[in-house]
């Protein structure tokens, strides 16, 4: 039986200014169904372009995605995506914005009232039904990711894409923030892949860290299963010999063996 | 007189004085302001008007003091409304039929304007064949396109109109196309994972996030309509401030033509407010 999410020999080929520019090669990779998956690599490793080919927002040069045994080859609400910098529509409330994308994905499913109902509930499952009206620009950035999430779950998508979605938060509201994505991967079980720089994060939120190599040309350099019990804490993770055994593999790849090209210069 | 115990003598049941000391901070907010928004300008204007007072009272003046303009067009001033027939109307009559002129040729260069800037704003080829015509055909003053429209149209209201359209059409254009060009990628890729259709797109994504750019070029629009206007009434006569002007000129009736100015100057003041407050009620957010 193949997997749920397939990624097989995926290379993506730029065409620059100074001749071809391969920024991924070979890309081999297989999800399952309800699997939380990291991304982890430098930056410019082309993490993004790699959610985004999955995404279908750009076709790769070589080789695809399979989901569900069907080729990906245009975006579509069943790969909602969460974006880095929300990209909530600033003329809507925080509850059209969702409700936009409910009314678009399920206006053949739902009645009205079960749109309208369905859309508080998402709002509420990240705790933002509280500012049903209000603007994004008067909600504060960890609120925005929460109505980011909101939205993507409302499409019921069989895979979740979160492109680094917590890389402008500060500290503290990340740590709230990651704890209601692990909520919600508990409650709903939801395919996850999601881009992270940081190695906290990629263990504590995933069964699986996909360590990625410096571009260009970058490729999977490694696979790192997170065998640690779910639901997880992270108060008694930091103690625990598996947590630091993950965090210590990892920060071996990306600092000992594929260090930063910057830091290489250096 | 009536009115006014009424009024006390329900604030007086109501307990007039906790009404009074709510009402305190609102005056005292209203005074402040008016203080500090309100009596500048006002205090510039009336050094302006003892300046232009002095400057112009000597006898050699060539062009009459405040005092004589007040004076002279006193009964212009008091009766707007009055119409003896023919070109003899009163300010109200000239502004409006001005006014209709800008209104029908704004018009028309908004809904040309703002398709053809969706036009290049979308399309890449069309940018490029059509932006240099535009840029070259935009520099061209408004005047210089009067003798062409009147040649084609053959009469002197349509001629103006078109003059008017022509001259706003531009900065309808290049605004909506510059808001068009910058709707971010983010937006894109949303619409595109929602998989809206073209239709959905342009009413829910596209027209949302251009309508601060379009509000800028209709700004513009408005005010160069507006500077037109006067000069193409000018060269074509009839009812309309621009003619008005240049007929006072003619005989020489030096503070028509000031008061006329000032109207002027007002009305496109006001338009310009207009344009600016429909912008912020229709698209009343701070994109960040």
């Amino acid at each position: 039986m193949s997997a749920y999410l397939s990624i097989s020999n995926v290379g993506m080929t730029f065409k620059g200014a100074n001749g071809p520019f391969i920024a991924l090669r070979e890309i081999e990779l297989e999800i399952n169904s309800g699997e939380f998956v990291a991304l982890i690599g430098h930056s410019g490793c082309g993490k993004s372009t790699l959610l985004n080919i999955v995404a279908g927002l750009t076709r790769a040069t070589t080789g695809g995605v399979l989901l569900q045994g069907k080729e990906v080859s245009d975006p579509g609400p069943d790969r909602a995506v969460v974006f880095q910098n929300h990209s909530l529509l600033p003329w809507l409330t925080v509850y059209d914005n969702v409700k936009l994308a409910v009314d678009k994905v399920h206006s053949k499913t739902k009645n009205k009232a079960e749109r309208d109902a369905w859309t508080r509930h998402n709002l509420a499952l990240v705790g933002m039904d509280h500012a049903l009206d209000k603007r994004p620009q008067e909600i504060s950035g960890g609120m925005k990711q929460r109505v980011g999430i909101a939205r993507a779950l409302a499409m019921e998508p069989k895979v979740l894409l979160l492109d680094e979605p917590f890389g402008a938060l500060d500290a503290l509201t990340r740590a709230t923030l990651q704890d209601t994505v692990m909520e919600l991967h508990a409650k709903l079980n939801n395919t996850v892949i999601m881009i992270t720089h940081d190695v906290d994060e990629a263990v504590l939120l995933s069964d699986r860290v996909v360590m990625m190599t410096n571009g260009p040309a970058a490729t999977i350099g490694e696979v790192l299963n997170v065998n640690l019990a779910r639901p997880r804490n992270r108060l008694a993770l930091a103690t625990d010999p598996e947590y630091t055994r993950c965090r210590q593999q990892i920060l071996e790849f990306l600092y000992a063996r594929h260090r930063a090209p910057a830091v290489h210069a250096a | 007189m009536a009115v006014k115990t009424d009024v006390l003598s329900k604030a007086d049941m109501g307990g007039g004085e906790s009404i009074l000391a709510a009402l305190a901070p609102r005056v005292i907010g209203g005074l402040k302001h008016a203080a500090t928004r309100v009596l500048p300008p006002v205090m510039f204007l009336a050094l302006l008007l003892t300046i232009w007072e002095i400057a112009c009272s000597s006898p050699g003046a060539t062009l009459p003091p405040p005092s004589t303009v007040l004076s002279d067009t006193w009964e212009l001033i008091i009766d707007p409304f009055f119409d003896k027939g023919g070109l003899n109307k009163g300010m109200f009559w000239h502004l409006a039929s001005s006014l209709q002129r800008v209104a029908i040729g704004f018009a028309i260069a908004a809904a040309v304007g703002i398709g053809l800037g969706v036009l290049i704003g979308q399309s890449t080829l069309a940018f490029r064949g059509l932006d240099p015509i535009f840029q070259v055909l935009r520099t061209v003053p408004p005047l210089a396109w009067l003798p062409l429209s009147l040649a084609a149209f053959r009469h002197a209201d349509p001629s103006a109109i078109f003059v008017i359209a022509i001259t706003a059409v531009w900065p309808i254009i290049l605004n909506t196309a510059v808001g068009i060009r910058n709707i971010p990628q983010d937006y894109r890729n949303v619409s595109r994972v929602l998989r809206l259709n073209g239709f959905e797109f342009f009413f829910k994504v596209m027209l949302p996030a251009t309508v601060p750019f379009m509000f800028t070029g209709l700004k513009i629009g408005i005010g160069l309509s507006w500077l037109a206007i006067v000069a193409a009434e000018m060269l074509i006569g009839g009812v309309g401030i621009g003619f008005f002007i240049w007929d006072a000129w003619n005989s020489s009736l030096i503070s028509e033509i000031i008061l006329a100015l000032i109207y002027v100057g007002l009305v496109g003041f006001m338009l310009d407010r207009l344009i600016g407050f429909i912008g912020n009620r229709v698209g009343g957010y701070s994109s960040q």
